[in-house]
């Protein structure tokens, strides 16, 4: 099982500058669990009180995974995921 | 420094001033690494508000997939104000996550939809730190 994660720049101190690295996990939380447990740190710029960060977006496969069921949405071998912070502001 | 040619600028204003009342906003990309502003790109604002500017999600990933595919990344990254002024705000800090991006404010409270000076200021914006910068504007890159 494996699953390439896009990183976006701001998040690349915890990836050694890598722009994608792989990860394992049957649901979008457990890759997540997994890309901790690697790079150390990234957890907490993606996840706050236990839900995505309102201003981080990540894609299954093109698909926003707001719409795919959140943290639970499944993940499985060769799916794609990327990362990338909202563009946003006031 | 940001380096800007005149087309480029014109039509930063020209979009702001269109979507005066709500803030308007998009990017200026250029080859990785050169600090060239040479594509616009005007984004929608999925926000659709005077005070606030969020690129659609599903737009967003399409914009860096495209800038991936042709080597670039965003050097300006531009949105306005249109009842305060062209500094960033704590929300823009906060959320800035392009530490290599120049941020361009445009503020369009004093004109509005119609002609006139707008304030065009740019800044970098580095773990919550603003800094100001000066434009030089060209006439070609």
């Amino acid at each position: 099982m494996a699953i390439e994660v896009r990183i976006p720049t701001i998040l690349r101190t915890y990836t050694g500058d890598q722009k994608s690295v792989t990860a394992e996990g049957t649901t979008l939380s457990a890759l997540i669990d997994d890309l901790e447990a690697n790079h150390s740190g990234i957890k907490d710029r993606l996840i706050d009180n236990g839900d995505l960060r309102r201003f981080v977006n990540v894609y299954v496969n093109d698909e926003d995974v707001r719409f795919l069921g959140g943290l639970e949405a499944p993940l499985k071998d060769g799916d794609q995921v990327v990362v990338l912070p909202a563009v946003a502001g006031g | 420094m940001l380096r800007l040619d005149r087309a480029t600028y014109d039509a930063i204003v020209a979009h702001a001033k269109r979507d005066h009342p709500d803030e308007a906003c998009g990017i200026v990309a250029g080859p990785a690494g050169s600090d060239r502003a040479e594509r616009l790109v005007e984004m929608v604002n999925a926000a659709g508000s005077p005070t606030f500017y969020e690129f659609d999600s599903t737009d967003l990933l399409k914009l860096y997939r495209e800038m991936d595919d042709r080597d670039e990344e965003p050097v300006v990254i531009y949105h306005s104000h249109t009842a305060t002024e062209a500094y960033p705000s704590r929300t823009d800090t906060g959320l800035a996550s392009e530490p290599g991006a120049h941020y361009v404010l445009v503020s369009t409270r004093e004109h509005g939809n119609n002609d006139g000076p707008v304030e065009f200021r740019s800044y970098r914006i580095v773990d919550g730190e603003v800094s100001e910068e000066e434009i030089e504007l060209v006439d070609e890159l």
